[in-house]
């Protein structure tokens, strides 16, 4: 490392810096600013906006939303859809990349081709749909869970983990009498952690995050995964009617609509917010495998 | 081993097909040792074929006129027609525009944003802020697409934070939700807020990768911040540049259809409809399955032709190295 900079170097890492620093500001505004506002009175929030003025906050959004009850039925659907659809996934995932990633394996050009053709075309909307429904998952959990749990991307990453991992380590296994299951289940994913963990956390999110398959599958009320109740509170501005049955005028409505957007935001968003640091260290590693082999 | 040995006495020809067989049964001899293998990537390739490759028989019904009592084989063969019927409607021009503008704009102010983010990252020297910066920048990937489109409306409604201060500063009111022209402004920026810092992930690993040496080198010599970012860092992240350039326009027709069918309004739809969203909504809004499955294939074999145009004028400005 060299101490001396020179003086345009200085300027240059001090606009970085400064630049940098609004960068970061923008991303956090729009988060503060939901915050805040989920705690703001209504009225007051309507006429002049958030305050920091601690007389004019309010529990009230949270109180309604806890009460109505449904967006707590769809945080608990979807914590079982992304818990289920992440463990088949991954699983499925995992045996897949381990054959794939091995030389020797008879048949692993045609399988890969069958599998990354996928990536790039596919039947369509209508197709997919038709089909699960000849199926009759319609309105059923599997609808939700089976079609997207084959993700070639993942094995993709997943395959070339394994392919980094020395082949001297099954040779001597094997020849110690160790069978291919057993050295996979016993040698192979106790190395693997980053990489599953990687996986896991990309399946979870990406299942806990979306909501186009249930709004086209799934019918019923009770199976219904938290993003379409926020989509009915946030997008279509429909307030879930336990949430609003107290409300005297429109005025009243109207500001109570608004509230509880605030509270489900950050009810929704804060537990992935807060686990996803706990993962940071692994993404590097999981991005910068698939970049290579991609 | 022997029975080669054996068949050689039967003449040439023998040979040949010994040998044909014995790859054959060496590799029927393998799959029988390793059956174990095939076990394993079983699962994967029975969901594969159900959910990927039975649709892509089901997208037949294109050329078909449709019926769901007669199913897929005995509905009948209409050919072309219901391309046809689309290439005809006054919805086609706007719709192929609405889709090629959103997402080629979107990748032209899209795609060096993340760069230029990591390009800057990397220059902070202490650890600690370096590793907060990345936390922060990386959050809005966690968050669903219902939520930030629910913000987007929350920031942008008319009694919201930007209106309040745009007739703070003495401006009118904009109804940028209803307004067309605002549409494809409002997806970039905030797919930008949402996933720029995300996406910088790739290219910030690349640069931990360029040697202390060189950079050493580079400042004996006299080279200041932004001639070592040209000659050095550019270099180093241009492989992965170009991968990542190659995968985001092959998409430019397989935009996301969430975010697009969240954030139209009935106002808005002149630039917010795209193709995506009107195979939704022929489909399975109105049920006219052939048709839409029609609209999808055209839509799929666009980005198919694009994929592979883009990957060959990259190989050829790029010294033979595409994907």
């Amino acid at each position: 490392m060299f101490k001396h900079q020179t003086r345009a170097d200085k300027v240059i890492l001090t606009t970085n810096g400064i630049i940098l620093a609004l960068i970061v500001f923008a991303i956090l505004i729009p988060l503060i600013y939901v915050i805040m506002a989920s705690f703001t009175n209504p009225a007051t929030l309507l006429n002049s906006g958030i305050t920091l003025n601690p007389s004019k906050w309010t529990l009230q959004g949270y109180s309604r939303v806890f009460k109505d009850g449904s967006l707590l039925i769809g945080f608990r659907n979807s914590l079982f859809y992304s818990t289920a659809f992440s463990l088949i996934s991954v699983t499925i995932t995992l045996f897949a990349a381990y054959p794939l990633s091995r030389k020797d394996f008879v048949g692993r050009k045609l399988m890969m081709a069958l599998f990354i053709i996928t990536m790039f075309f596919g039947g369509g909307l209508i197709p997919t749909y038709l089909l699960v429904k000849n199926l009759n998952m319609l309105d059923t959990i599997w609808a939700i869970l089976l079609p997207g749990a084959v993700n070639v991307w993942n094995i993709i990453l997943a395959r070339a983990y394994f392919q980094g991992i020395p082949d001297e380590l099954r040779e001597a296994a094997i020849v110690d009498g160790t069978s291919e299951i057993q050295f996979f289940f016993k040698i192979l994913l106790p190395l693997s952690k980053p990489i599953i963990a990687v996986l896991v956390l990309y399946q979870f999110v990406a299942q806990w995050n979306s909501y186009f398959d249930a709004m086209i599958y799934l019918k019923s009320e009770n199976l219904q995964p938290l993003q379409i109740v926020l989509r009915s509170i946030l997008v279509q501005m429909q307030p879930r009617p336990g949430m609003i049955q107290d409300a005297q005028n429109t005025a009243q409505l109207q500001q109570i609509a608004e509230m509880v957007k605030y509270s489900s935001i950050v009810i929704s968003s804060l537990p992935l917010i807060i686990i996803y640091p706990f993962f940071q260290k692994y993404f590097e590693k999981g991005v910068m495998v698939g970049s290579i082999k991609g | 081993m022997e029975q080669i040995y054996q068949k050689v006495e039967n003449g040439p020809n023998e040979i040949m097909k010994a040998e044909v067989g014995t790859k054959m049964s060496r590799n029927l001899k393998y799959m029988k040792n390793n059956y174990q293998l095939y076990l394993l990537v079983l699962p994967a390739l029975i969901l594969l074929i159900i959910f990927k490759y039975v649709p892509m028989y089901g997208a037949i019904i294109a050329f078909k006129d449709f019926n769901p009592l007669q199913g897929i084989m005995g509905s009948p063969w209409i050919g072309w027609e219901n391309f046809e019927k689309f290439m005809s409607t006054p919805d086609f021009i706007n719709l192929l525009k609405n889709t090629l503008k959103l997402s080629a704009f979107g990748l032209i102010f899209g795609f060096p944003v993340p760069i230029i983010l990591a390009l800057m990252i990397h220059r902070i020297k202490r650890v600690a802020i370096k590793k907060n910066i990345q936390l922060v920048l990386y959050a809005p990937n966690f968050i669903s697409v219902v939520v930030v489109v629910g913000i987007v409306f929350i920031f942008l409604s008319p009694v919201g934070p930007i209106n309040r201060f745009i007739t703070f500063l003495g401006g009118d009111n904009i109804s940028f939700m209803t307004e067309p022209s605002y549409f494809r402004t409002i997806y970039i920026i905030s797919d930008i807020w949402q996933f720029a810092g995300w996406a910088s992930i790739v290219y910030l690993a690349a640069l931990s990768n360029v040697s202390q040496d060189l950079i050493d080198a580079a400042k004996i010599d006299g080279a200041n911040i932004l001639q070592q970012i040209r000659h050095i860092d550019l270099p180093t992240i241009k492989p992965i540049m170009v991968i990542q350039f190659i995968l985001a326009a092959g998409n430019i027709m397989s935009l996301g259809f969430e975010k697009a069918y969240l954030l139209q309004t009935s106002m808005n739809l002149p630039t917010s409809e795209i193709l995506p969203t009107y195979v939704y909504k022929i489909g399975l809004q109105m049920g006219d399955y052939g048709y839409s499955t029609a609209i999808g294939l055209f839509n799929a074999v666009i980005n198919v032709i694009l994929l592979i145009s883009v990957n060959q004028i990259v190989k050829r400005l790029n010294e033979g190295e595409g994907i």
